[in-house]
């Protein structure tokens, strides 16, 4: 299944990008309005960029009063992201939240102040108020990333995203100075790709839980890898910005590079880069 | 509507110190003047915005002031390389206005010479930080030209609808002396269609992505 990263398409603006998609995940809802951060709040990088739009968002009433009900007319399956600043603004928007198809808590924004609580413990109150599924949106900038993940687990989530941005800077050419108002943000991009790959590969070994895998997919080629470190679905993110028609074109390259394999299906790659698993053997397909 | 396609590059002329880039049109509309595209820049991961400069039949020009990698690298294309190309994007100047006068500093001059054909070649006046900038007036025959230390706010009469793009001082300047006024305005942009929120300007005192209410707003 191929969705987008959470903040990287606004649905309702690009309803044609939307419905290309499996599924559309929201911006993060925080309880309150948010205006999100000064600007700039945007800078390329060599390979990647920085983001430090700082959750701007309705606020949970407007989203479920005006935004929700124009969400569920494109037809496409609706994840929520939520977000807050303790354990309880995650839970309470949970319990308002049905007919979705899932929820990503999102643990790990590097914009904002965050919550006291450990993420385990912002999933436990989440899991106490709503039966959907529970995603935990994780970064990988945790020394054991795969910790984390058993943490939530066993905390009760229904699968993991990974990954969030990385924080970073970028200077000014002239000035030297941080480009972005906030001086540092979210490093996203095909810089990232790497560090998204290692995070999946560890947390589905650890948990074996569904993981959407995100963090620098461009192409094809990149969602097969996610696929192969165990990821049941893909998440486009940076990519859309300069190409709104990805989700055909990466759709259509996964099963070319997939056939490049001499993989029937892209789903037969699934988990092979797991020690243990049975392992591509070219020739021996060829010779089939 | 729309529309994301691959063009051709016909030429790149030089015009002073910017570079006019020509690309064949394609299926892409030209949108309305101050609408803006997003030009993919080779070797670089984010596509820039840039305003239509001129769009002669069958071609999109665009002007660009080569400022960093990006546009240096839509600066350096040649005749048959080939780019991505996403628009007519944004809102655009208004063009029920009875007696134009536009202002354009330096490379925010940039969508005035199709904005002028539009409009029937009102009067127009551009300001520019030297006489190797002011090279580029030759887009606009006809235009009034102030040099720095001379502003170009010094060259506005009364009594015009003024539509207007360059650096941001000049905009509040204009916006000071003549509200009512058409802005364009520009912030960085990765995407060009709301998707990134990285555009974000104060707008009747809140934070909005230009790039859905603008580039062109009105001066308060």
């Amino acid at each position: 299944m191929l969705l987008n990263a959470s903040g990287c398409l606004d649905a309702l603006l690009a309803p044609d990008v939307a419905r290309s998609l499996d599924g559309f995940v929201t911006k993060t809802i925080t309880p309150l309005p948010r205006e999100g951060n000064a600007a700039p709040r945007i800078a390329e990088t060599a390979h990647g960029m920085l983001n430090a739009i700082g959750l701007a968002n309705p606020g949970r009433e407007r989203f479920l009063s005006e935004t929700l009900p124009r969400l569920r007319e494109l037809g496409v399956p609706l994840w929520i992201s939520v977000g807050g600043f303790c354990a309880r603004d995650y839970a309470d928007t949970c319990a308002v939240l049905d007919d979705v198809e899932a929820i990503e808590l999102n643990l790990s924004c590097p914009n904002v102040d965050e919550a006291p609580e450990s993420a385990a413990e912002i999933v436990a109150a989440c899991r106490a108020a709503t039966a959907l599924p529970l995603y935990a949106k994780l970064s990988a900038a945790h020394s054991d990333v795969a910790a984390v993940a058993r943490a939530v687990a066993d905390a009760g989530v229904d699968g993991l995203s990974l990954v969030n941005t990385l924080r970073g800077m970028a200077l000014d050419p002239k000035t030297l100075a941080p480009v972005l108002a906030r001086g540092t943000g979210g490093l996203s991009g095909p810089t990232l790709k790497p560090v998204a790959l290692g995070a999946v590969h560890a947390c589905y070994a650890a948990t074996k839980l569904p993981i959407v895998g995100m963090g620098g997919v461009t192409t094809g080629r990149d969602m097969l890898e996610m696929i192969a470190c165990g990821a049941k679905h893909v998440a486009l993110g940076t990519i859309l910005f300069s190409d709104p028609d990805a989700p055909a074109r990466v759709s259509d390259e996964l099963q070319e590079a997939a056939e490049a394999l001499g993989v029937v299906q892209p789903g037969d790659v699934f988990a092979l880069a797991h020690e243990g698993e049975k392992r591509l053997d070219i020739a021996s397909i060829v010779a089939a | 509507m729309p529309r994301r396609e691959r063009l051709r590059v016909l030429a790149t002329e030089a015009v002073g110190p910017y570079a006019l880039l020509r690309l064949e049109r394609g299926q892409v509309d030209a949108g309305v003047p101050g609408q803006f595209f997003m030009l993919e820049a080779p070797g670089r991961l984010l596509p820039r915005a840039l305003s239509l400069c001129l769009a002669p039949s069958g071609e999109l020009a665009f002007l660009i002031d080569a400022i960093g990698p990006g546009t240096q690298a839509l600066c350096e294309l040649e005749r048959g390389d080939a780019i991505s190309v996403f628009g007519p994007l944004g809102n655009g100047f208004r063009l029920d206005v009875e007696r134009p006068l536009l202002v354009g500093g330096g490379i925010g001059m940039a969508p005035l010479p199709y904005l002028a054909e539009a409009l029937r070649f009102p009067p127009v006046v551009l300001g520019f930080r030297s006489e190797r900038h002011a090279e580029a007036a030759v887009l606009l025959p006809g235009a009034e030209v102030a040099i720095d230390p001379v502003l170009v706010t010094s060259l506005i009469p009364d009594g015009h609808d003024v539509l207007a793009c360059g650096p941001e001082p000049m905009l509040h300047a204009v916006g000071d002396l003549c509200p009512g006024a058409q802005l364009a305005w520009e912030a960085p942009m990765a995407c060009g269609y709301g998707a990134c929120y990285g555009c974000a300007v104060e707008i009747d005192g809140e934070l909005k992505r230009l790039c859905v209410e603008g580039p062109v707003l009105l001066a308060a």
